[in-house]
């Protein structure tokens, strides 16, 4: 079995000496990567091949609404009118305020400035980000307070109740996902800003503050849409 | 023992637990995963083995129809998403991918091996929801009976395939960002291993697909718990929502496992005809044509779900067009043969027997797909059949073949070519009597999923039996002589079948770092014979 | 430029919410989304700095919407042919 086939032929490769063999590596390579350029391609490549995912896991959800929506207009409109337009408006401003301090931090890092501002940017974001935490809490307690969460205890006044626990159950799913989301996006800011603390990013390395941003503002881009497919579609019909 | 020392390797470097439980290295990141999938593999055959002993005769007269419900979905379950999925990729991938593009690991190492305690957790969850009395609703989690009316343990069999499944997302997350980054100097798209084509089209569907069945299981196992309204009609949902989600992922996961699949069969072809693979583009091309025509036919399982007749009749056409780059390879890989120098060595034993059994498998599949004719052969024996063929004669024995032609490689040692010969052969005859039965019991319309059966189709079913006994041994036999083949089989070396590939120009096992230094590649990695010798080409 | 970019998103933001007063009949939900894509863009193309990334950036990020378009495109012609057929509710 040892014995090579007939029609074996020598290798096609070259193997060439290592490629730097002395230059000394920068202390944040790991050592299956050559250089840090290829590692930071690879990161950012790798989250945005991750948010691809994301983007698809909460397209099932906006698939269902998609779907009942189209099934009950008038129910989902009834619906949403019981949602509050200015706690959700607040929120999508304060969430388009943390994309902007998150951005900065990326510059900040990209930049080499100094530590204290890097820090600073970080913590505005999550500042903004438990805000909007906060916000969605005291959302969530008011719909505990009028019974208009899914389930055996669930209340609706209006025409339309099957759809509107519906388009409650959405809700819940919606935010209640975005909002895992913004946890998690906060919990990744606090190791990114012990890091930052740790004077770890300068202009050759700040593929972690880089890579946490896009995750950030992917979660920023969600609301983006969850905000008018929830609060404001069908508003108008009440307005006058 | 050993008189000099062995140089070292992947295997020898480290034996300590913690050295393999906290490795990052690739290729102990596969073989832990080839131990826990062959354990799944085995439980998944036990289920299948207690349908068959039931199958045995019409009546219901081993299990009770509630144990037998369970037994299929456990069966399913097991086999789709904790051996068929991960099978491939996550074990020869895994080892081989990194390998075949002159890298020294995959990008994210530490991201690989979380995605194996990953799998590890979500298959433990399985393992709770079975022990503690199992779940009867089928692999598919059909809404509204898997929401409200079933009462076995569908919450945590769901949360087990949630998690489960992004450990395969990370896996194609890995192959993705690998094959782009990562690649020698050198190594151009079109001078990949056509196997790493494959995993790179299977890796879109991972990270495409997976995500939505995720959320999918999880609003399930969230309506379960806290009532919320989304698929359960009583609570105004909509059942064929469900459906849909749930095959926009499962339906492209059929090419998950194919895919790998036949990313080993043209290495294989290619390795014992000693011929270039005919029309390398088009066979590059017609995986990613697989991954991305899959997104587009999942309507096909919802003909008779309550989907509107023109969705079928879109879906029904659009199903037409998998069949070309399927197709293609078959076409392809024969081409390749023809006027080789052919060899019949193990595991092209099993390439022939994938290209025969895919074939019938992927033509059946045309059947179904036909709108008219998939209201009369739904829900029978037919399309058990049809996809048996096509995961077991496909999936399983392309995974068997490139286990055999790798193992030398992964361990560094042969394993007894007779007893590998006696056992692909076993495997062939045992797969096509257990399997090519219902196809003609599917016809004659026994339906699927029952305990019991009319009399009159007892004969396809005892002979169904009987071959799934000998598919039984079949599968045990490799087990055991590789197993016996880590001590005793002689030395394999490094390039034990004169194959081409940069797999084959490292030792065997390979060294923890791969290459001693990076290679650099200067044409296609599998250049066989020059062209005009063998004339076709 | 961030700060450009973060003045255009507040802007969306508020004519968003003016928009969601007025009563423009089926306007309404296509300036709104419209919106919603325009600031999404925004973000993707200035805050995640795809406006200077490489092609392969561009690719990944559209064929995430692209599959979403998949998963909403065929799913619908479900929904919104259902009952073509006389008599049925199919």
């Amino acid at each position: 079995m040892s014995e090579p086939h007939p029609g074996y032929q020598p290798p096609p490769v070259a193997i060439k000496p290592p490629p730097h063999g002395h230059v000394p590596h920068h202390p944040y390579l790991q050592h299956h990567f050559d250089s840090m350029a290829q590692q930071a391609e690879a990161s950012t490549l790798g989250m945005w091949v991750f948010l691809v995912t994301e983007i698809m896991f909460f397209g099932g959800l906006f698939t269902a609404y998609l779907v009942y929506r189209h099934q009950s207009p008038l129910g989902f409109q009834e619906a949403s009118h019981h949602l509050n337009i200015y706690w959700g408006a607040a929120n999508t401003a304060i969430l388009i305020i943390s994309s902007l301090t998150m951005a900065l931090a990326v510059r900040a890092a990209q930049t080499s400035q100094p530590v204290r501002t890097q820090i600073t940017y970080l913590g505005y974001t999550m500042f903004l980000g438990l805000a909007f935490l906060g916000i969605k809490a005291i959302e969530y307690t008011d719909k505990f307070k009028d019974h208009i969460v899914p389930g055996p205890y669930f209340q609706w006044e209006g025409l339309y109740p099957k759809p509107a626990e519906q388009f409650y159950s959405l809700y819940f799913a919606m935010t209640g996902l975005h909002a895992l989301h913004m946890v998690i996006g906060i919990g990744i800011m606090s190791v990114i800003t012990f890091m930052a603390w740790r004077k770890t990013f300068d202009s050759d390395y700040y593929t972690p503050v880089e890579v946490a941003g896009l995750y950030w503002h992917f979660v920023d881009i969600v609301w983006i849409f969850l905000f008018p497919l929830l609060y404001l579609i069908g508003r108008h019909y009440h307005a006058g | 023992m050993e008189i000099t020392a062995a140089p070292l390797n992947y295997l020898n470097n480290g034996h300590s637990l913690a050295s393999w439980l906290l490795t990052k290295d690739h290729k102990r990141i596969a073989i832990l995963y080839l131990l826990s999938i062959t354990a799944f593999f085995f439980l998944g055959g036990f289920f299948a083995l207690m349908i068959r002993l039931e199958l045995l005769t019409p009546a219901a007269d081993l299990f009770e129809p509630d144990t037998y419900n369970k037994l299929f979905t456990m069966h399913g379950v097991v086999m789709v998403f904790f051996f068929l999925i991960p099978s491939i990729p996550a074990v020869l991938g895994n080892f081989l991918l990194p390998i075949m593009i002159g890298a020294k690991d995959l990008a994210f190492p530490r991201i690989n091996l979380l995605s194996w305690y990953i799998y590890v957790l979500g298959g433990l969850f399985t393992l709770v929801a079975a022990i503690s009395g199992g779940v009867d609703t089928g692999w598919t989690f059909y809404a509204p009976y898997s929401t409200s009316a079933s009462n076995s343990h569908v919450i945590l069999a769901g949360v087990g395939i949630f998690i489960t499944g992004f450990s395969s997302i990370l896996t194609g997350l890995n192959f993705i960002v690998t094959t782009h980054r990562m690649r020698a100097p050198g190594m151009t798209w079109f001078r990949l291993p056509l196997f790493v084509w494959a995993h790179y089209a299977t890796s879109l569907i991972m990270i495409l697909g997976t995500p939505v069945v995720a959320i999918t299981v999880l609003l399930v196992a969230v309506e379960r718990g806290l009532h919320l309204g989304i698929f359960d009609p009583a609570l105004g949902g909509d059942p064929i929502l469900f459906q849909h989600l749930f095959w926009f992922y499962s339906h492209p996961a059929v090419y998950i496992m194919i895919l790998p699949a036949m990313g080993v069969v043209a290495e294989l072809v290619q390795a014992f005809s000693r011929k270039n693979i005919f029309g390398y583009t088009f066979v590059a091309f017609s995986s990613l044509a697989i991954a991305i025509i899959g997104f587009l036919v999942w309507g096909h399982h919802l003909f008779v779900a309550g989907q509107s007749t023109y969705a079928g009749l879109v879906f029904s056409i659009i199903s037409m067009f998998v069949a070309i780059p399927s197709a293609v390879k078959v076409f392809n890989w024969t081409a390749t043969i023809y006027k080789g120098s052919v060899s019949w060595d193990s595991p092209m034993l099993y390439a022939f027997g994938f290209i025969g059994l895919f074939t019938i498998g992927g033509l059946t599949g045309l059947f179904l797909a036909t709108l008219g004719m998939d209201i009369h052969l739904h829900d029978t024996y037919f399309i058990i059949a049809h996809f048996h063929y096509v995961m077991v004669g496909g999936a399983i024995f392309g995974y068997l073949g490139g286990m055999h032609y790798w193992w030398p490689k992964i361990t560094g040692r042969m394993y007894p070519e007779g007893w590998a010969k006696f056992a692909a052969l076993n495997i062939f005859v045992g797969f096509n009597l257990t399997f090519f039965p219902q196809f003609v019991v599917g016809y004659l319309g026994m339906p699927r999923r029952y305990a019991m059966y009319a009399p009159e189709f007892q004969v396809y079913n005892v002979l169904s039996t009987a071959g799934a006994t000998i598919l039984g041994v079949g599968y045990l036999i490799p087990m055991i002589y590789f197993a016996w083949s880590l001590k005793h089989a002689p030395l394999a070396g490094d390039n034990p079948w004169g194959a081409r590939g940069l797999e084959w120009e490292i030792p065997s096992p390979p060294p923890t770092e791969n290459f001693a230094a990076t290679p650099i590649v200067t044409e296609g990695t599998h250049q066989y014979a020059p062209s005009r010798e063998v004339g076709i080409v | 430029m961030y700060y450009a970019v973060f003045a255009a998103l507040i802007v969306g933001t508020a004519l968003t919410v003016a928009v969601a007063f007025v009563d423009l009949g089926a306007v309404n939900n296509i300036l709104m989304l419209g919106i919603a894509m325009t600031k999404a863009l925004l973000v993707v193309l200035f805050f995640m700095h795809v406006r200077w990334s490489t092609r392969l950036t561009w690719v990944v990020a559209a064929s995430g919407f692209f599959w979403l378009l998949i998963l909403f495109g065929l799913t619908m012609q479900d929904y919104m042919t259902r009952g073509w057929v006389d008599g049925t509710l199919r």
